[in-house]
């Protein structure tokens, strides 16, 4: 688990792995291609543009001179240059003859040879007047005339070039800049995410090594990082409360078990002493089965709770008619209750009465409470059993007209192993209203426990599983 | 009937079924099956064992058992595969599932792999006994009992398309749900039936009742066809559950 970040360039290779410094590279070099490209276009436009204007400033001459030329032939000509060669920011001009020779004009040298073709050039020259070596350079059109003269106008270049250089420049430190930028943005961007999973991760290695109560921190940014540090820390908080249950049911089992398990072995002890004829000791042996059997079905139910409190639970579901349940339950326990004194009633109206769930778990539920109301609704009365539709839910009921549970109990009671004092004499364990409870957050629904005055009334509401839709 | 009175397991004295079932346990729990084979000879019945899925899968092609009981984990190959393996092949012997796993969906899994009955661990042997004997029951006569349209048992008489009931010639009135009890024990008359086969198949719930409701629902029937008649057809068994039987001997001591 530490081979990653103990190698030496794991720090440098985990940035570089990290989403956000891919995504951000990732962006720069789209965004530099872009910018590469559209500074590109307009350094060349603008390159293009000025080449441009400086032929157009050249026709324009030419379209002059030759004005001139056919007005009044060479020597018109020749005056005409000589003319504009002398005005300040001319253009040049240069008049040869067949031979190459200069007969006007402001050029003063040119590369051999390059007076003969006809057309637009672009060439090395020199002034007259400057350095002899041709070290300026401009855009020429040269023209023959009739009789081998040669005619030259031409601008020069230097203009153009200066504005090309620092077009070209510009360009240059543009990008070199984005890309600078780029790039330390995305490693400031990496490295701050890659900081604050670090963080994550080192929070989550306590967490397993043991502080259970450890969370994530949160950096109030409200992006998906923190999204996730929130939920993970709802986790953490929801296993916290798991684990607490756990403990703390382990520790009830544990120690309400230890009750049922001496009196069993308490038993099998004093039989061993005591019994003295083999049906002494045959009845002492069916008593220690009879308490094992209470025990095994205490385990049943714990496990029927626990299981109950899974999560997939509710695979086997299905859409049933509750009255029949009811009318079911009812009709079985009919005989004990009036055994003991108390009528039992049933009731039900509203239509569906259907639920989505298990029909053995509802059943198993309000068997429970009738048995409750039995064992506990006193000496006679009534116990009432109700379903009704409220609503989309379904109301289920059973009220007893006996003592009652008192309100501060009511709370206590639906814990596992919880019996009251005044239960203490009657057999049971304590969970059946756990059970209960279990089956009813099984089917999402809610669990009451009022005063029937007299009495106890447990109201059970769940949402109500319609045919069609379930 | 003979078996009342040897030691041993006084609580299975009465379930000694019409004849004695060859019966395969097919578990791997050494001390479990052990337990199970001494408890089923001396039941008068005659056990075969197999301790792991494939030898049990075998074993139960080539003999002819009246009924198969198969722990649903076994090693090489799993209770629930094997069942439905044999009824591919068309072997016909009714299973009675074992096991620890005791949900409802559980049940339902077996049941639908095949099983006839299931029952969870950890059980009672009497209760094990009793379903057996139902179970061998249906395979000998699968033509009699289930579509009967009459039962009669000694002097009590039940129609079940009139829904008449007579002993000794005299009309005894019945709630509908009494009727299905007094129906299901005459349809296994002379076979032990435990509280929780009653509430399974006369009510259809698989929970365990707290308390003593299906002996109430009994009690009652007993009233109407015991009471007034001079010997009661209806016996419980200690431990176990009812028969409901016509007391041939009546031996100097009652039947425990």
């Amino acid at each position: 688990m530490t081979t990653l970040e103990d190698a030496p360039a794991g720090r440098l290779g985990n940035l570089f792995r990290t989403t956000a410094f891919k995504l951000s590279f990732a962006y720069l070099v789209v965004f530099a291609t872009f910018a590469l490209l559209a500074l590109g276009y307009v350094a060349w436009n603008a390159s293009r543009a000025l080449d441009d204007q400086m032929v157009s400033t050249i026709e324009a001459e030419i379209n002059g001179l030759s004005e001139q030329y056919k007005v009044g032939g060479l020597r018109r000509l020749i005056s005409a240059v000589e003319r504009r060669a002398g005005e300040p920011g001319a253009s040049l001009y240069l008049v040869t003859n067949a031979a190459g020779e200069r007969i006007v004009g402001n050029i003063d040298a040119l590369p051999t040879g390059l007076i003969v073709d006809p057309g637009q050039t672009e060439a090395n020259y020199a002034r007259i007047g400057g350095a002899q070596n041709l070290e300026h350079r401009a855009i020429m059109q040269i023209f023959v005339l009739p009789g081998g003269f040669r005619l030259l106008v031409g601008r020069d270049v230097a203009e153009r070039d200066r504005l090309r250089a620092v077009i070209g420049r510009t360009f240059g430190s543009s990008v070199g800049l984005v890309m600078v930028l780029g790039v330390i943005g995305t490693w400031f961007i990496a490295s701050r995410v890659l900081r604050r999973v670090d963080a994550m991760t080192e929070t989550t290695r306590r967490i397993m090594a043991g502080d259970l109560d450890g969370r994530l921190a949160v950096a109030g940014t409200g992006d998906e990082l923190d999204r996730l540090a929130h939920n993970l820390n709802a986790m953490l908080e929801r296993i916290g409360e798991l684990m607490r249950g756990l403990r703390d049911v382990s520790d009830n089992i544990a120690h309400d078990l230890k009750t049922p398990l001496t009196r069993l072995r308490n038993r099998a002890e004093e039989a061993l002493r005591t019994a003295e004829t083999p049906d002494a000791l045959r009845a002492a042996m069916e008593g220690v089965i009879e308490e094992s059997d209470g025990l095994i079905r205490i385990f049943n139910a714990l496990l029927m709770i626990a299981r109950l409190e899974g999560v997939n639970a509710r695979e086997d579901f299905q859409t049933f008619d509750v009255a029949a349940v009811v009318q079911a339950v009812a009709e079985l326990y009919e005989p004990l209750a009036s055994e003991q004194g108390l009528a039992l009633q049933v009731e039900t109206e509203g239509a569906p009465l259907t639920l989505r769930g298990s029909r053995e778990l509802i059943g198993q539920a309000l068997a429970n409470l009738i048995d409750n109301a039995v064992k506990y609704g006193g000496p006679s009365g009534e116990i009432r059993l109700s379903a009704a539709r409220v609503g989309d839910t379904v109301r289920l009921g059973v009220a007893d007209s006996g003592p009652g549970i008192p309100s501060e109990a009511r709370g206590r009671v639906l814990d596992r192993f919880v019996r009251l004092e005044e239960a203490r004499s009657r057999p049971g364990f304590g969970l059946g209203l756990s059970l209960v409870n279990a089956v009813v957050r099984l089917h999402q629904g809610t669990l009451a426990l009022e005063d029937h005055a007299p009495g106890l009334s447990v109201v059970i509401t769940l949402p109500a599983g319609d045919p069609t839709g379930g | 009937m003979s078996v009342a009175g040897q030691g041993g397991f006084a609580r299975t004295g009465e379930t000694l079924s019409l004849r004695p079932m060859r019966l395969l346990i097919i578990e791997d729990d050494r001390e479990a099956v052990a337990y199970l084979i001494k408890a089923f000879r001396e039941a008068g019945h005659m056990p075969d064992q197999a301790s792991d899925g494939l030898d049990g899968y075998a074993l139960a092609q080539e003999g002819d058992y009246d009924v198969l009981i198969v722990d649903r984990m076994l090693p090489k190959l799993d209770g629930l595969s094997l069942i439905r393996s044999l009824r591919e092949q068309g072997v016909t012997t009714p299973v009675l599932i074992l096991s620890a796993l005791g949900q409802v969906d559980d049940r339902v899994k077996g049941l639908r792999a095949g099983g006839d009955d299931y029952l969870p661990k950890p059980y009672a042997f009497s209760e094990l006994l009793a379903r057996a004997e139902v179970l061998a029951r249906r395979r000998a006569g699968p033509g009699t009992a289930a579509e009967a349209t009459a039962y009669r048992v000694g002097d009590l008489e039940l129609d079940r398309l009139s829904h008449r009931v007579t002993r000794a010639g005299q009309e005894i009135v019945l709630q509908p749900r009494e009727f299905r009890l007094l129906e299901y024990l005459m349809r296994h008359a002379g076979q032990v039936v435990t509280r929780t086969m009653l509430l399974e198949h006369v009510w259809d719930y698989h929970f365990d009742p707290q308390t003593n409701v299906i002996d109430v629902h009994v009690s009652r029937l007993r009233a109407k066809v015991d009471k007034d008649f001079e010997h009661p057809i209806i016996h419980t068994v200690r431990g176990t559950g009812y028969v409901l039987r016509v007391d041939e001997a009546r031996a100097p001591g009652p039947s425990a």
